[in-house]
């Protein structure tokens, strides 16, 4: 961890949604705690994950329940942040790139005009400084030609390029924590590890934390270092991304073994038995200081 | 072979069960959580009980109208509100009450035949010219805006022209330009649905065009469309009383609420009563059958379909 | 089996024609799993929507089982071929209940025993016949996925096209249903095309596969080349590195093709 502590800690999480049939609670005691790094949430759908990632910036609806004993950014408390201080935080030192970027991107606007605008706004510096910037930007997650691509609208670049332009928007303001909630899952395989090559470029050259959340365990161990497992909105395990493989926990294990392998010889592939015991065993690790 | 359950099961618990037996047992536990959507709505159900007894009053007409409609009594024309006329007397002594009863009923007929008429044809159509595009649709299309193009109250002019005034005669000119709106709601919906992987799969296991439109994509046009027709149920009552107004829909001594309005205009200032009756009863009905529209939305509406 | 060869298609005219699938000829035996492997863009759901006929306008030559196939479809293709989709949420119609997704198409081909085939496929699928009268908003995307192969099974086809049968589920959902195709496959003698993009899946459930890029085939390789990593052409190596997971070395390397 840095000298001055963890950049994000989320202690006892949880958070709830009213349904005709009665609360459901989508997230329950999730602690965790991140650095300098790059740390991914793993889980299958209804897991939680997406909802704990969002949960930091304050992006879920207004009548879903959180609660939590902490969540803090740079020893800040989030928690009693206003909406007006969360707004300062969000896209400025925390930012989130999400799956499709025909969702985030306003279709009307010429690239270029958005990712300026978002300078602007942040940063309160003149146009022509904020075109610069973007520039700069678009160069720096590998696009060959920036000033044809500023010019251009959202449906007429690819869907690879179009994440690697908002990471692009993402990053201006400098951020210090990013929050990716499946950037690359739309993408074709190898696209995806190019996007990822310049994210994990990005985050280490400026000293960012990353929290990765994805249904896809393989890219997660070999991305990440390292790997939160949810399941049924509850931790299952925490650990390095190198020992992923070797891990005992019968969740994850049971996830790994249901992959079917390129190189894999078996027969038939493991199926997961699901455990109601997982769902109330407390697996939580205790917080990485 | 597991037995079947023993216990007496409530009707909730049979409408309510995730594990339906039977086709029968599905449909009626949609239809029931629907109706129950539907009456969280309370100025849709406001809606629907209006016209509940718009249809009760309609029916039962001759017993609840204390008066003959059409009967002229000139001793007691022009009269105001009394025990014996509650809604007073119209310019010739008819009693306005039973009037105002009576014209229930050729108001549940004109807005009945028009949806009869317009919405089958609107349905067609569409769903037509949205399956199978190119010429057909083009072809479709441009009758349709033939039609759109025509104003109503035009309409009426010239078939009043030609056939000589009457209700039947409005109502097939309403009818033929209500069925447009219809035809292209259908149109868009079809040509949204037609691409689906579901009416691929049915297509791959050979389902002709006739089938696909009658049992996979009508029903899925359905819910629009029931609930444009009956927002249209307003306008369709203004416009019957509009040409009632002109004197190109139900003839005298009819008691249809339009014709009444423009009898009733030359006494509106001392004798407001004549105009001012009938012209709420259209207001109180287009209004339920607006509420009634906008509940019947909420519940149909494939957007909120879960 | 199935014999397709030199299939041609192109999308639009003029300046914006895409010249979809090139030459693309393979053949299937009877019984036999062949996959088609590729990006986005490779055409290989194109070509499955040609072999069933979604698609009218294409060139080339299509066989099945020794019969040349034209470009309309008759009901006895269909008791042939059938195919499942990829989409669990589009594939059933919202407002009809399985046991009328599945009577369907034997009403459309002439079965009375309609009661009798129902049971008996929902059972070969695995779900009981408390999902008969349900309507598809109330299964889960795994169960809505096996009632879309019951769907493709009733009609007792030998030919079943797959398009990317399980990259909308979970990864343990995943693989019930890949055991699920693979048993079917062993008790019918199914012949099987199968479309993925996951190199992982089509190697569980093909013996061979084309891999495909932008309409062409680039290689045909077999299961046993996939898992000792021989592979001739640059791009299948490249796509079998990428499926590996993140290799920052690799990457470097890649190339566009």
């Amino acid at each position: 961890m840095t000298e001055t502590g963890p950049l994000l800690t989320v202690r006892n999480l949880n958070i709830t949604f009213p349904s005709p049939k009665g609360d459901v609670q989508a997230v329950k005691n999730v602690s965790f705690s991140l650095g300098k790094e790059k740390v991914g949430i793993v889980g299958e759908s209804g897991s939680g994950k997406s909802v704990t990632g969002r949960s930091i910036l304050r992006l879920l609806p207004p009548y879903a329940k959180i609660s939590a004993a902490e969540i803090s950014f740079q020893g800040r408390d989030l928690l009693a942040y206003s909406e007006k201080e969360m707004r300062q935080i969000r896209g400025n030192e925390i930012s989130m790139v999400m799956q499709d970027p025909k969702y985030s991107l306003n279709p009307v606007r010429t690239i270029g005009e958005q990712i300026s605008e978002a300078y602007i706004v942040h940063s309160k510096v003149s146009k022509t400084v904020a075109r610069e910037q973007t520039l700069k930007m678009l160069t720096a997650v590998r696009i060959r030609n920036p000033e044809q691509v500023y010019r251009l609208y959202p449906h007429q670049v690819s869907g690879g390029m179009g994440q690697r332009i908002m990471i692009a928007m993402m990053l201006i303001p400098d951020p210090s924590l990013l929050i990716a909630d499946e950037p690359t899952s739309a993408l074709d395989v190898t696209v995806q590890l190019q996007v990822l090559a310049i994210l994990d470029d990005l985050v280490s050259q400026r000293g960012m934390g990353l929290v990765f959340i994805s249904h896809d365990l393989e890219l997660v161990a070999s991305f990440c270092d390292r790997v939160i497992i949810m399941y049924g909105g509850r931790i299952m395990e925490m650990i390095d991304a190198d020992q992923l493989y070797k891990s005992t926990h019968p969740y994850t294990r049971g996830l790994l073994n249901c992959l079917p392998r390129i190189d894999g010889k078996n027969r038939r592939l493991a199926t997961l038995k699901r455990d109601e015991a997982w769902l109330d065993a407390d697996f939580s690790a205790p917080l990485a200081e | 072979m597991i037995d079947k359950m023993t216990t007496p099961v409530t009707l909730k618990q049979w409408l309510l069960t995730d594990t339906p037996d039977s086709a029968f047992q599905a449909a009626s536990g949609r239809a029931y959580l629907g109706t129950l959507e539907f009456l969280k709505n309370r100025l849709a159900v406001i809606g629907l009980i209006i016209i509940a007894a718009l249809v009760l009053i309609a029916v039962f007409a001759p017993q609840i109208a204390p008066f003959d409609p059409i009967l002229t009594n000139l001793s007691q024309r022009l009269q105001p509100f009394s025990a014996e006329h509650i809604f007073g007397t119209d310019e010739v002594g008819r009693d306005i009450f039973s009037r105002v009863i009576w014209g229930s009923r050729l108001t549940l007929y004109v807005i009945g035949l028009v949806a009869i008429i317009a919405a089958p044809v609107g349905i067609v159509v569409g769903t037509v010219a949205g399956y199978f595009g190119g010429f057909i649709d083009t072809v479709l299309m441009r009758i349709t805006d033939i039609f759109l193009a025509f104003p109503k109250l035009i309409l009426a002019l010239a078939f009043v022209a030609a056939l000589g005034p009457g209700i039947e005669n409005a109502i097939i000119a309403i009818a033929i330009t209500s069925w447009p709106p219809y035809a292209r709601i259908a149109r868009g919906e079809t040509i949204t649905i037609r691409n689906s992987d579901f009416v691929r799969a049915i297509q791959l296991q050979g389902a002709g065009p006739i089938r696909i439109i009658i049992r996979h994509i009508m029903p899925l046009c359905l819910s629009s469309l029931i609930v444009r027709v009956t927002l249209d149920m307003a306008g369709i009552i203004i416009t019957a009383a509009g040409l009632g107004f002109l004197g190109l829909g139900a003839q005298p001594p009819s008691p249809e609420w339009g014709a009444m309005t423009s009898s009733g205009r030359a006494y509106i200032l001392d004798h407001w009563w004549l105009i001012t009756m009938p012209g709420m009863a259209i207001f109180v009905v287009s209004l339920a059958f607006n509420l009634l529209g906008d509940g019947l939305r909420e519940v149909l509406d494939p957007k909120s379909d879960n | 089996m199935l014999n397709v060869s030199k299939l041609n298609i192109t999308f639009g005219h003029g300046a914006e024609a895409n010249h979809a699938l090139k030459d693309v000829s393979f053949s299937v035996k009877r019984g036999e799993s062949f996959g088609l492997v590729g990006e986005s863009g490779s055409g290989k759901s194109t070509v499955l929507n040609c072999i069933s006929g979604l698609l009218h306008h294409w060139s080339g030559s299509i066989e099945i089982d020794g019969e040349t196939v034209g470009k309309k479809r008759d009901l006895a293709f269909y008791r042939k071929v059938q195919l499942v989709f990829q989409d669990p949420y589009g594939s059933l119609h919202p407002r009809h209940t399985i046991d009328r997704a599945l009577k369907e198409p034997l009403a459309i081909h002439g079965f009375s025993d309609a009661n009798q085939r129902v049971e008996k496929v929902l059972t070969e699928v695995d779900l009981g016949p408390q999902f008969r009268f349900r309507y598809p908003h109330q299964l889960s995307g795994g169960q809505r996925q096996r009632v879309a192969v019951a769907r493709a099974l009733i009609l007792e086809p030998e030919i079943i096209l797959l398009d990317e049968p399980t990259s909308a589920l979970d990864v343990s959902i995943q693989a019930e249903v890949l055991n699920l195709l693979q048993d079917i496959r062993k008790e019918r003698n199914l012949t099987y095309v199968m479309v993925s993009h996951d190199l992982a899946v089509v190697s569980y459930m093909c013996e061979r596969c084309a891999v495909m890029s932008q309409g062409a085939i680039v290689e045909m390789i077999s299961t046993e080349q996939l898992q000792t990593g021989e592979l001739k052409e640059d791009y299948t190596r490249q796509l079998f590195i990428a499926s590996k997971g993140y290799d920052r070395a690799a990457i470097d390397q890649f190339q566009d093709f």
